[in-house]
């Protein structure tokens, strides 16, 4: 622990140096950001020296050296092939005459050869951070659009999330513990139901119970995140995952109760809740663990219909509509933020499981 | 009054199918500080008898008659009063100690929660008395090897850290289901030494499962041989082996490959186990039996001594006369 103390000082000093050279902020920040960075790093080390030492390190380091080429490929790929498909963002029903189409196009530089215009974006991006204008919405950029979009999708998408995986997570270990009693039953028949309706079909279920017939809840809009307009989105986004985890965690969970060690640790005369919590809990959830990156990014992402049919505002509608209009730098923006979240969980997903099972190095 | 008294145990499986009789009446006694081998091909019930004593039967499971260790009936006792004797005083290494150690957990917690949960030691002093027993069964440098993980183990090792763990709690019984089967034969000689040693330093009394005529002669005092769920022939080692009284015996006996007689073909026993979930009406080793006739197909066989010897019993229509 010493060691990895000092380490960490080392890294901090390192930044002191970078900071003040740079930047030339006062001591005083220095000092406070000194303090900062001793904190993070030292809980970064103690965690890593938890899990396998300096691996954790390199593990996170090389995750991300190959994320780089991942999203410069997601970026060309998609650029390409959105620049491929047939119309543009000025193209509608009653065409504009051919010397305006031509002066916008030259305006926003869609005139230029698609691997220049690439390049411009690429500039754009490293040195300035700047994502582009919207074609469709012309008073707004992409980075505005994500900033006012992407906090609600963040906000109903990681309530969704966590709702899901607790309520699933509980649900289906029950399940299994009490295998063939009512409540299996009962959870396997919830579950399946939960499954084949879809949210588009649950979305106005809920709109017609709760704000129609009820008039408990707003039928839609955001108004800030307030509670009641978060309720329905929610219910309607993490019903379906929330079911998959269930029946996820159920399965696996009643195949690890019929394995081998846990016939062991009975025959070791342990009480139950010790053998569930301390020797199935763990190899049940690697199943679940493997499904929640793809279910993060799922709930985070795909909200188009929650965003249409309750108002929320979030980025799945202009995602969606992005495509449609042409919206090019929009559908661009978007794309790589989506990507970058997809990457990052996935290698959250891979510590957590490295973190579960010892057999699994970094 | 012997240690271990089992009494016309037989176990029974509820399947969509039917009811399969998994064991059919095993009767044996046990002494402390003694083996009994209990040997018969795959599938004749061997484990399920144990199971059954340690209440580790699936679900779908029914044990009957009658189990008693030191006098306590156990079979088929409340899960709470089960597992104070379970590990207690009657512990249970398994056939694959690959499988049977928990993957997630460091050997250090597997073992040392059996002390903290049964003796209420504190951690620490359940890690130390763990570091003692792995120093018991020979593994090398135990106090740091008892911080890692079982895939960083050895088959055989993990089959000591297994008998190892069996042992914390100095139980009057062990039973060994197949311990050395997943194991090569070098490392199977040790396990089987390491076995006697520490059942004499224990003085505990060991059922040992096997199909490995070889173990049970280099270990066992008496040998019950089971065919089909049932009870065929019991005796003491060496009787057995010397004369074996049923045929199925005599057949296990021959198929034990020889250095000493040169022969172009492993003898072996024809035909193939009995479905458990249609037993014949007779004997159940009849069809495959040499010297079976119509009424072994029609009456099953009882249980009987055998005249002049002592602890010899076998279940056989045919008289001694008539196998020789």
């Amino acid at each position: 622990m010493r060691q990895l103390e000092t380490r960490s000082h080392q890294l901090g000093a390192k930044y002191r140096k970078f900071l003040v050279g740079r930047t030339g902020k006062s001591p005083g920040l220095v000092h406070i950001w000194e303090q900062f960075w001793r904190r993070l790093t030292l809980v970064k080390v103690k965690r890593a020296a938890l899990l396998h030492g300096d691996r954790m390190f390199n593990f996170i380091l090389r995750r991300v050296a190959v994320a780089i080429p991942t999203l410069i490929i997601l970026l060309i790929a998609s650029f390409w092939l959105m620049q491929s498909a047939p119309g543009g963002p000025f193209t509608s029903e009653r065409p504009l005459p051919a010397q305006v189409l031509a002066n916008i196009e030259a305006k926003y530089g869609l005139d230029q050869p698609t691997y220049v215009q690439l390049w411009n974006y690429v500039v754009g991006i490293v040195t300035e951070f700047d994502f582009g204008p919207s074609y469709k919405y012309k008073d707004r950029s992409v980075n505005d659009i994500i900033a006012q979009g992407f906090p609600v999708t963040l906000t109903y998408g990681v309530i969704s999330f966590v709702l899901a995986i607790v309520v699933g997570g509980v649900l289906g270990m029950a399940a299994a513990i009490r295998q063939n009693s009512w409540l299996d039953y009962f959870a396997v028949g919830i579950t399946i139901g939960a499954q084949v309706l879809p949210n588009f079909v649950m979305a106005p279920i809920l709109i017609l119970i709760f704000t129609l017939w009820l008039g408990w809840l707003p039928g839609g809009g955001w108004n800030g995140g307030e509670w009641q307009h978060l309720i329905m989105p929610v219910i309607a986004l993490s019903t379906s995952y929330m079911a998959s985890i269930a029946r996820l965690t159920r399965s696996s969970m009643l195949e690890v109760l019929r394995s081998n060690f846990i016939r062991t640790a009975r025959a070791k005369g342990l009480p139950d809740r010790t053998i569930i919590y301390r020797h199935a809990l763990k190899p049940a959830l690697l199943p679940v663990i493997s499904y929640l990156g793809p279910a993060f990014v799922g709930m985070v992402t795909g909200s188009f219909i929650i965003d249409a049919i309750f108002g929320t505002g979030g980025i799945g509608y202009f995602y969606v509509n992005s495509a449609f209009n042409r919206d090019y730098a929009v559908m661009m923006g978007l794309t790589i933020l989506l990507g970058s979240m997809t990457i990052m969980f996935n290698m959250v997903v891979d510590i957590l499981y490295a973190w579960i099972d010892p057999k699994i190095r970094l | 009054m012997a240690l271990l008294e089992v009494r016309d145990l037989s176990v029974k499986f509820d399947t969509p199918d039917g009811t399969v009789t998994a064991v059919d009446g095993i009767s044996f006694d046990l002494n402390a500080g003694e083996t009994l081998g209990v040997v018969g091909e795959s599938g004749s019930g061997k484990s399920q008898t144990v199971f059954a004593m340690m209440g580790l039967l699936a679900q779908n499971g029914n044990a009957t008659g009658s189990v008693k260790l030191d006098g306590q009936e156990i079979l088929n006792l409340p899960l709470t009063q089960l597992n104070k004797i379970r590990a207690e005083k009657i512990a249970m290494i398994f056939q694959d100690p690959m499988t049977c150690l928990n993957p997630y957990l460091k050997v250090s917690d597997q073992m040392a929660e059996v002390l903290t949960h049964h003796h209420g030691l504190s951690k620490s002093d359940a890690v130390k008395r763990s570091v003692d027993l792995l120093d018991a069964v020979r593994i090398p440098e135990a106090k740091k090897r008892i911080n890692m993980y079982p895939h960083e183990f050895s088959g055989g090792m993990r089959q000591r850290v297994m008998i190892a763990m069996s042992l914390l709690c100095k139980p009057d019984v062990l039973i060994a289901d197949e311990p050395t089967t997943a194991l090569d034969v070098t490392v199977q000689a040790q396990i089987m030494d390491l076995m006697s040693d520490l059942q004499k330093e224990f003085n505990m009394a060991i059922v040992l499962i096997t199909h490995d005529l070889g173990v049970v002669a280099g270990s066992c005092k008496e040998t019950l041989v089971m065919y089909g769920g049932q009870q065929m022939e019991y005796g003491t080692t060496e009787g057995l082996f010397e004369m074996p009284t049923h045929p199925y015996t005599m057949g296990l006996l021959k198929a034990v490959p020889r250095l000493d007689v040169e022969s172009a073909k492993l003898a072996t026993i024809p035909g193939s186990p009995p479905n458990m979930m249609n037993m014949p009406k007779g004997c159940p080793f009849a069809p495959r039996c040499d010297f079976a006739d119509a009424t072994c197909f029609e009456r099953r066989p009882t249980l009987d001594g055998v005249a002049g010897r002592k602890v010899r019993r076998r279940a056989c229509l045919k008289s001694l006369e008539e196998l020789a």
